[in-house]
């Protein structure tokens, strides 16, 4: 299975964060390449000082939503960052940063999470995808 | 079946299981059975999956009050 899975990670709100992890860590598994490409918020949400954050919800998920994800973590339902950390150790999973994002986040290499391998461009991105499927959440 | 290896994933939610299991398998040399314990039912289609996907076989699965049991051989 060397197909690759590749994710264009954009929002920044926990609920997209952790379907982005279970996706990922799914594909780890399974012994599939993954890229994660890292744009916007979702690049925001990977920095050292918020990583640890909460980054609330998107909005559709409201009050009843809030009330679920909530339970969820209380059951012990690992945190995205930690899913992603799991999935790295089965290995097969790169995470780049968007290099146009780190210019409108005004972001250094050094201001990122140690979960981000690297910063590229698009073009990087695509080449590493090869014929592998893109999905953009 | 005397598993050489044995994961404890009771409580864990999807994909923690399969999670579990390919980090586990790392470790195994080809024939050796590793055996995981899981609670969540969606691990029973996700094993299937997972063991056809990466030729890891699977060689018994059991469930007992709501445990699932799957013990699987390293290609």
């Amino acid at each position: 299975m060397d197909e690759s899975i590749n994710l264009v990670v954009f929002s920044g709100t926990d609920d997209k964060l952790q379907a982005v992890a279970v996706l990922a860590a799914g594909a780890a598994a399974l012994g599939k390449p993954v890229n994660l490409f890292l744009q916007y918020w979702a690049l925001d949400a990977f920095t050292k000082a918020k990583i640890g954050r909460d980054h609330g919800l998107a909005p559709e998920a409201g009050a009843e939503g809030r009330a679920a994800v909530d339970a969820l973590a209380k059951a012990g339902h690992a945190p995205w960052a930690e899913t992603l950390r799991q999935a790295k150790d089965i290995g097969g999973v790169d995470i780049q940063a968007c290099s146009l994002s780190m210019d409108l986040l005004h972001l250094e290499e050094s201001d990122l999470d140690p979960l981000v391998d690297g910063v590229e461009g698009v073009t990087a991105f695509y080449l590493n995808a090869g014929e592998g499927q893109i999905v953009f959440i | 079946m005397a598993a050489d290896v044995q994961v404890d994933a009771k409580g864990l939610n999807c994909p923690m299981p399969i999670v579990k299991t390919a980090q586990a398998i790392k470790g195994l040399t080809s024939g050796q059975l590793l055996e995981v314990l899981a609670t969540d039912p969606g691990s029973v289609k996700d094993f299937a999956a997972w063991a056809k996907t990466t030729g890891n076989e699977l060689v018994e699965q059991t469930v007992d009050g709501g445990v699932y049991r799957f013990v699987m051989r390293k290609k």
